[in-house]
């Protein structure tokens, strides 16, 4: 009763935060497309990446859930090249 | 010009009739033109739990297809003048009714009441989007379970999506003495979950029971938690600042240590 990480509160916290994840990502469509763009432009600034073999997921790990993502990289963008980082 | 209220969850079983007749009597008893409307057409409930079953002539579905007009389908509670009812059918199906047909219902109702307080059916179907289609806001009532949070969730969403202004949340059912031995989700934690506004807490109260037994809303009755708690309730949504109720106090030795080293 000292700790309160094993309490049921906790757990129905967890459960549920973990459940709302997926099915907030479920329900909005557009949600992970746009992820998808936003990421991918990001990562574009310092790796050259191809766009074709992109796979972006959720994914519901023992008690969590990850954003797994899995992007072919080209090559490495110098410094110099990096656009907006100087 | 009279406001639209949906009392919705997604889940059943959570309290939507309960809370549905008790906010309309605690309204009504303040003065205000109530009339509270049973969208669960096939499963008609509203009425039993306001006492109201034996004096049903017409129904939504006969206002609707015009078999009488909508005067004659409501009923005037006799314990407070101010409160009326217009019962679902219990005979047809949610079919029965489109949310263009609701629409012009509660138009027509605006004229004559204060407030409409629509008591949703379970579900995101057909009933759900008839219960929303006229509704200018919505209270969303949850319990501190996993499965009835995780469904206010969804509803969220979908009010979103029909571009209702953001719904409050009624947190029914908590058991304090739970929530203080960490054996149920706070109110803080939902509302932290669902990221809405709070427009009351009401507690578990086995008076509820017997009022309903009975067929008298809890707020009719001086002394009952719960029926405290929905008169607040229908004080804020009036415009009023009422404070919460502390539920949660946190009197014992324990709690106290517990805040003291943060872990409250």
């Amino acid at each position: 009763m000292w700790t309160r990480n094993g309490s049921s509160k906790q757990i129905a916290k967890d459960r549920l935060r973990n459940v709302l994840v997926h099915d907030r990502a479920d329900t909005s469509p557009e949600f992970m497309s746009h992820l998808r763009d936003d990421l991918m432009r990001v990562v574009s600034e310092y790796l050259e990446v191809g766009q074709n073999g992109v796979d972006m997921k959720l994914q519901s790990l023992d008690d969590h859930v990850a954003l797994v993502a899995s992007i072919p990289v080209k090559q490495l963008k110098r410094a110099r090249q990096r656009s907006g980082n100087n | 010009m009279g406001e639209v209220i949906v009392i919705t969850s997604g889940k059943g079983g959570v309290g939507k009739t309960t809370t549905t007749a008790n906010l309309g009597t605690a309204l009504a008893q303040s003065g205000s033109r109530v009339c509270l409307v049973d969208a669960d057409i096939g499963l008609r409930n509203l009425d039993v739990v306001l006492g109201l079953e034996n004096r049903i002539v017409y129904d939504l579905v006969d206002v609707v297809d015009g078999f009488c007009r909508l005067r004659q389908a409501l009923i005037r509670d006799k314990r407070i003048d101010t409160l009326s009812l217009l019962p679902a059918a219990q005979t047809k199906d949610k079919t029965a009714v489109t949310p263009e047909q609701m629409k012009a219902l509660t138009d027509e109702l605006r004229q004559e009441f204060d407030y409409i307080v629509i008591d949703s059916p379970a579900g995101i179907e057909q009933g759900f989007k008839n219960a929303i289609a006229g509704a200018d806001r919505a209270l969303i009532v949850a319990t501190p379970e996993v499965a009835s949070v995780r469904d206010a969730d969804r509803i969220i969403g979908l009010l979103e999506a029909a571009e209702i202004p953001p719904a409050r949340l009624i947190v029914n059912r908590l058991r304090p003495q739970m929530v203080r031995r960490g054996d149920m989700m706070s109110v803080d934690d939902i509302v932290d979950i669902l990221a809405i506004d709070l427009i009351g807490v009401v507690p578990e109260d086995e008076q509820i029971v017997v009022t309903t037994n009975r067929g008298e809303p809890a707020a009719l009755i001086q002394g009952s938690r719960a029926g405290e708690a929905y008169r607040s309730i229908a004080r804020r949504l009036k415009g009023e600042d009422v404070p919460f109720m502390d539920l949660e106090e946190t009197s014992g030795f324990l709690d106290r240590l517990r805040r003291i080293f943060g872990q409250a």
